[in-house]
């Protein structure tokens, strides 16, 4: 077969309706891909080969009937973190190592429903707790671009795995910088929507007020074919937000003359690597080629406060979300029990690692009696004064643009005894949470072969924007089609 | 803010997680260093300012009270460690 592994979504698509191909050579043609590379990227958990032969021939069935939209018969992997029913729901945890889902996630629901394939189910830091993929029961994932370093996290399994085109997509969870980061790391595309765009229904909690699903794709057109799919309210989560869903596909092409683009100056500073700052700068200018004017503004909280502030509310709202894990309905049960207060401490002292440990101890401390001002409150108002900050920036610019990492991938090992340092990976990414807004991180370049993302952050609601920037940028630069060579030769 | 090993135990009793009394005192240095960055929350100024609690402060939507889901304890409970006769089996509470 020709090369599929270098195509998108919309590509995939329009061969699948030319007959190039059939839906189920497609799906063999990807799980082929799987079966040779991830042992040694460890990008995907669980391959659900049964399951997605059985989608594909239906897709096949609905396409020779003609009736077909843009994700029907597309092979693509899900997140371990999305309750998939039958299947097992991992979330990278021995806790949930046993736990066969009851129920789809609304996404997984979705996706299935407009035609595409699940493959299986990817990697990632236990509970979403992490931002190199090395806190999974699993074992870490491996960079496709250096398999010596990380590929980022919490969604580094879908990053690595989209980066290697082991599939053309995948979904994610974004809680922190968990789908930008681990795209800037991987070289792919990963969009993070408004909070309450997508449904949280069937996605395990972590920090419930931060937590949102989104993609990981080799381009934003991609992207917005996904978020078509899953973006919508829906009545199993009441956080979710009826608020119109446009066509995002419709405006990619729009012209971004005029287009007012504000640069953080508190994203330029030392910590930032300098081929970094050489390349997004060069972006930007990309973008000015096309029209668009920059004006420098300013994010004071957008760091330190906002990363102290994040680890209070999504610490508080994990050890809160991670106490249904008691042993006592689904998931892991130590041996021999000596009482019920014992079976609870040990169940969970044994099934969590360390880091889930930690956070929820942070968690646990703030929430506590005497505690609360101090900190989940304060917490609380230091998110408002930077969703303010956001909301003043945004009266006379579009967009924000700026660097989603201050470094490229990391080594393996660099930052497991420090979590400070780990922390500190998602500086540019966190106020975005906090403030509920849209974020997109594209690749921008390479440093010593590794990539580099751009991260654009939009307003509340304003995805179709940055879907239609991100790709004007992409019609214009190559950086979005490299793929890692290693994998490159596939064994089609 | 320091922790010392004593509020650590405390910690980890109210979170019901089993800690190993060797791994305390890491717990006690890492709580710490994450509890001084947590610090900088007071250099922001937030006089006057009211807590967020969700991004786009919406409010709880309510619908009508009727019954939506169907009883599904069977296919639940298969999930359970030990469950019997629809009942979730622990170690025995009261002797």
């Amino acid at each position: 077969m020709t090369e599929q592994y270098s195509e998108t979504i919309a590509g995939l698509s329009k061969d699948l309706r030319d007959k190039k191909y059939s839906a189920v050579e497609l799906t063999q043609y990807f799980l082929r891909r799987i079966a040779s590379s991830n042992k040694i990227l460890n990008a995907i958990i669980t391959t659900t080969q049964e399951q997605a032969l059985a989608a594909a021939n239906e897709a096949d069935q609905h396409i020779a009937a003609g009736d077909t939209n843009p994700l029907t018969g597309i092979p693509l992997l899900h997140k371990d973190i999305f309750c998939t029913d039958g299947i097992r729901t991992s979330c990278g945890s021995r806790m949930l190592d046993n736990f066969i889902a009851p129920y789809d996630a609304t996404v997984v629901a979705k996706l299935h429903g407009a035609g595409a394939v699940m493959l299986g189910k990817t990697n990632m830091d236990e509970f979403a707790m992490g931002s190199s993929n090395e806190n999974s029961y699993y074992g870490p994932v491996r960079n496709p671009w250096d398999i010596e370093r990380v590929p980022g996290g919490s969604s580094g399994g879908s990053a690595a795995a989209v980066a290697a085109r082991l599939a053309p997509a995948a979904t994610g969870s974004d809680t922190g910088g968990s789908i930008r980061q681990p795209a800037a790391l991987c070289g792919v595309t990963g969009l993070k929507p408004t909070y309450g765009r997508v449904s949280r229904y069937g996605m395990v909690a972590f920090a419930s007020s931060l937590d949102q699903a989104g993609t990981l794709t080799t381009d934003a057109r991609d992207a917005a074919l996904m978020l078509n799919v899953m973006a919508g309210p829906d009545h199993r989560d009441s956080t979710s937000i009826d608020h119109p869903v446009p066509d995002y596909s419709a405006t990619l092409d729009d012209d971004i003359s005029g287009l007012r683009i504000g640069i953080p100056k508190e994203s330029f500073d030392e910590e930032l690597d300098d081929s970094i700052a050489t390349q997004v700068n060069a972006a930007i200018k990309q973008l000015e080629a096309r029209g668009a004017s920059v004006k420098e503004i300013t994010l004071p909280n957008m760091k330190k406060a906002a990363v102290a502030a994040y680890y209070v509310v999504a610490s508080a709202e994990c050890s809160s979300n991670l106490s249904r894990m008691d042993g006592v309905r689904f998931g892991y049960r130590c041996e021999h029990p000596k009482d019920l207060a014992d079976m609870y401490a040990r169940s969970r002292g044994e099934a969590f690692s360390r880091e889930v440990k930690r956070r929820i101890m942070i968690g646990t401390y703030t929430l506590s009696a005497g505690f609360y001002d101090a900190y989940y409150l304060k917490a609380q108002k230091v998110r408002r004064v930077i969703a303010e900050d956001f909301r003043r920036a945004f009266s006379d610019i579009d967009v924000i643009a700026g660097p989603t990492t201050p470094e490229t991938a990391f080594k393996l090992k660099d930052k497991t005894d420090d979590p400070i340092r780990m922390y500190l990976s998602d500086i540019y990414t966190i106020a975005v949470n906090l403030a509920g807004l849209p974020g997109i991180s594209i690749p921008c370049g390479f440093s010593q072969g590794l990539p580099i993302g751009l991260h654009l952050i939009g307003n509340m609601f304003d995805e179709a924007r940055l879907l239609n920037v991100a790709h004007q940028y992409q019609q214009d630069t190559d950086w979005h089609r490299q793929i890692p060579e290693q994998i490159q030769p596939g064994d089609s | 803010m320091v922790l010392n090993d004593e509020d650590v135990r405390n910690i980890a009793r109210l979170a019901r997680l089993q800690i190993d009394e060797a791994d305390i005192p890491l717990y006690t240095t890492e709580l710490s260093r994450v509890f001084d960055l947590v610090e900088q929350l007071d250099e922001v100024n937030i006089r006057d300012i009211i807590p967020m609690a969700h991004p786009a402060d919406a409010v709880q939507r309510l619908r009508t009270d009727e019954v939506t889901e169907q009883n599904q304890r069977e296919k639940f409970q298969k999930l359970a460690p030990m469950a019997e006769s629809g009942l979730y089996l622990v170690p025995k509470v009261i002797e």
